[in-house]
């Protein structure tokens, strides 16, 4: 019984007409699922800077508040006063609505990330398949933003976000796939609830696979081709300036939020842990992923597009689909008990395939005759 | 009915992240594969040619600061050398092992703007040129010591050097040289062994060795395609024939060979630097005696060195007045650029941003 229920039930008990015992939990469930994100988010934006300073042996912003809590609160009055600009060429229409379809799908995909014990939204049977189809409607936003702004920057941009968005959503889902077989169910709350040992040890390799297709399903770092400042200055948004930038900004970090919250919910045992309310729990697994994620972005240069699509084809898919069938293929034979022999089973079938794929394929590309 | 196409221009530049500068390419794309290249330039020109003429021997000093401005050290040297050469002026030994000394400590810091740069073009979110910021600091605080200047130092004088170096630098120096070797390991540990790194640029933008001699490119990018070739050892000026040193070549003149030879040329400066140190004497004039208008006497010369960026030229022609009656710098980026058409046909804009920036280009050099 998710808290929204007992909500429901106290209502009910309470004696209020019946549209508003359904109406008023959801109004109210929505509400701070929105002040929550959006204060992760700045959260998330200083943790970003600051950390970054860290590895780039710098401070980082440290003037406004308190170790510079305050920054993004500063950044966005001033992106709120900034100047918007329309482009003379632009498609006034879709560039208008553009980030608004961009934003939109990144905040309802919360509405099945499990916060902790019954702090859920909605408890979907088919959750994880929400959130695949639900991401995958800011690509188009992505590329209506691209073509509507008239820049032929963003228009590179927009071709690459979705041969990007499309290549990476297969491995994506068939990763998925792996973790659905083991629990039987695609509800969030019962996959957090099947993992007494975290599927990030029971499926090593089914974690990459979903790890780095997330990646580049958020645009980041070494997958962050859309933006790629040096080579298409800033992509998509090239031409956006003041809220409608913000826009993009606020689903760039709300989605590196949505995303780490699912790898916490799949592979790291969701709000389980000891002793700390299961809250804190996600929010502390959340954070450990999206440090990753800054961690990697500090680090790795980024790919070329053709190597960017040779790693999903060959690659990620091939090793998911092996991932597949093997997770398949011990479901049927082991008996629910062992689940133990199933992670040794899958970390020395990550090992084998890792190394025989870094010795079988290379990135490859190269020059192409004109 | 056959659909209407039309070729895809995209103009990079001048105003653009990874044109280190206002260089500007105008090029024909077929999805993301470049079929055209058009490099255009004179965005950053100053007329520092024309300005020399109205300038005496002295005052064109702080011109050649400004070409290469990431290397400013050896442009006076070599602009100095020059006007050496025209005059038969002798310079003291203690101002040859501080030229000595200046320049190479330049051509550390020009490498690593050229190597940090490179990894930001490949997409690394600024984390090796901050590092290598970090050791550049270093550098620029010993020019700041010496001649109280930061990037335009201004510093070499026609005959010597402009100040005797402070009691404290040869310390400092030597710390810096003894620090080194280590930061130049954290640099490989960060950038050499990394995958994606090795997959963008192994094998892209290849410069033939045949190429590279006709265009006459010079520097890493000559030496990165396999052609031994450093004046500092073909044709000793100053005092570098007392020096050992190796010169590193690359193999494929890929774009990694020009990263990696860059890296190479740091640890044999700092051999340079380590031996100069050595060797200088310990007190001594520092600029021969010349008079503040001097005359050369009318004819013309043309001086050389082994800028970081490659063969940076000086000629100059002299009627017998305070000021030279026509200057030419021979400016070795714009040489090396001249090949770039061939190395970016085919690949991809991706590509092409590091291909630029592998050639390490400074534009206050090419448009002068």
């Amino acid at each position: 019984m998710t808290l929204l229920d007992q909500f429901q039930l106290i209502l009910k008990t309470a004696g209020w007409p019946e549209w508003a015992v359904y109406l008023t939990p959801a109004i109210v469930g929505i509400l701070i699922i929105i002040i929550f994100v959006l204060t992760v988010v700045i959260v998330f934006i200083w943790w970003e800077r600051r950390l970054i300073s860290r590895f780039q042996i710098r401070l980082g912003p440290n003037r406004c508040g308190p170790e510079g809590i305050l920054q993004p609160i500063a950044t966005a009055v001033k992106i709120l006063l900034k100047e918007d600009i329309v482009p003379e060429k632009a498609d006034k229409l879709i560039h208008f609505i553009a980030p608004i379809i961009v934003f939109v799908p990144i905040l309802l995909i919360f509405a099945v990330v499990p916060f902790g014990e019954g702090a859920i939204l909605v408890d979907l049977n088919v959750g994880i398949i929400y959130v695949i189809a639900i991401s995958s409607i800011s690509v188009i936003g992505i590329f209506m933003a691209a073509w509507g702004s008239g820049n032929k920057y963003s228009y590179i941009s927009g071709m690459r976000s979705i041969a990007q968005m499309v290549s990476y959503e297969i491995p994506v889902v068939l990763s998925i796939v792996g973790i659905a077989l083991v629990t039987g169910s695609f509800s969030m709350i019962k996959i957090v609830e099947a993992q007494s040992i975290p599927f990030i040890l029971l499926q090593p390799l089914g974690f990459l696979i979903f790890f780095l297709g997330s990646l580049a399903e958020m645009n980041r770092s070494p997958f962050d081709l859309l933006e790629a400042d040096s080579e298409i200055v800033a992509g998509y948004h090239i031409e956006y300036s003041g809220m409608k930038f913000a826009m993009f900004y606020l689903g760039e970090y709300g989605v590196a939020l949505a995303y780490s919250g699912i790898i916490t919910t799949l592979f790291l045992s969701g709000w389980q842990g000891p002793l700390l309310p299961p809250i804190l729990w996600f929010i502390i697994k959340v954070m450990l992923v999206f440090s990753l994620i800054i961690w990697m972005r500090a680090t790795l240069p980024r790919l070329r597009v053709d190597q960017l699509m040779s790693f999903a084809w060959k690659f990620l898919l091939p090793m998911a689909v092996i991932n597949l069938v093997v997770v398949a293929v011990e479901v049927l034979v082991l008996p629910a008990g062992l689940q133990w022999v199933m992670v040794i089973l899958n970390f020395g079938l990550a090992a084998v395939l890792i190394l025989l794929w870094s010795k079988l394929f290379t990135l490859g590309g190269g020059r192409v005759e004109v | 009915m056959p659909i209407k196409t039309e070729q895809f221009y995209l103009n990079v530049g001048p105003q653009h992240p990874s044109t280190h500068g206002v260089f500007r390419l105008r090029l024909s794309l077929d999805g993301e594969v470049v079929t055209d290249v058009e490099p255009i330039i004179g965005y950053l020109h100053r007329g520092i040619e024309k300005l020399a003429e109205s300038r005496t021997y002295t005052q064109i000093i702080p011109l050649t600061d400004r070409l290469d401005y990431l290397a400013s050290m050896t442009d006076n040297v070599a602009y100095c050398l020059a006007v050496e050469k025209l005059a038969g002026i002798k310079i003291p030994e203690r101002a040859e092992y501080i030229r000595v000394i200046f320049s190479e400590l330049m051509r550390i810091s020009s490498h690593m703007m050229a190597v940090g740069f490179y990894l930001n073009d490949c997409g690394a979110f600024f984390t090796p040129v901050l590092y290598m910021w970090r050791e550049r600091e270093k550098i620029i605080d010993l020019f700041d010591m010496v001649c109280g200047q930061r990037l335009l130092y201004n510093y070499m004088r026609v005959g010597g050097v402009s100040q005797d170096v402070p009691d404290e630098f040869l310390p400092a120096i030597k710390k810096f040289v003894a620090e080194m070797p280590r930061y130049i390991g954290e640099y490989n540990q960060l950038i050499k062994q990394n995958e994606i790194f090795l997959a963008r640029s192994k094998g892209v933008g290849i410069l033939p060795k045949e190429t590279a001699v006709n265009i006459g490119a010079s520097g890493p990018v000559l030496r990165a395609s396999g052609v031994k070739w450093d004046i500092r050892k073909m044709d000793p000026y100053s005092i570098y024939d007392r020096f050992d040193f190796e010169v590193p070549t690359g193999e494929a003149g890929d774009c990694y060979d020009r990263y990696w030879v860059r890296i190479q040329e740091m640890t044999q400066s700092l051999r340079i630097i380590e031996q100069a140190i050595n060797q200088i004497p310990a007190k001594g004039p520092i600029c021969s005696e010349v008079p503040q208008f001097f005359r050369p006497p009318p004819g013309e010369t043309y001086g050389y060195i082994e800028a970081p960026k490659g063969n940076l030229g000086f000629y100059i022609v002299s009627d017998g007045s305070i000021a030279p009656y026509r200057l030419h710098i021979y400016p070795p980026t714009l040489i090396n650029i001249t090949a770039l058409k061939d190395m970016m046909i085919g690949w991809k804009v991706a590509d092409l941003i590091i291909i630029f920036g592998s050639m390490d280009v400074v534009l206050g050099e090419i448009d002068r």
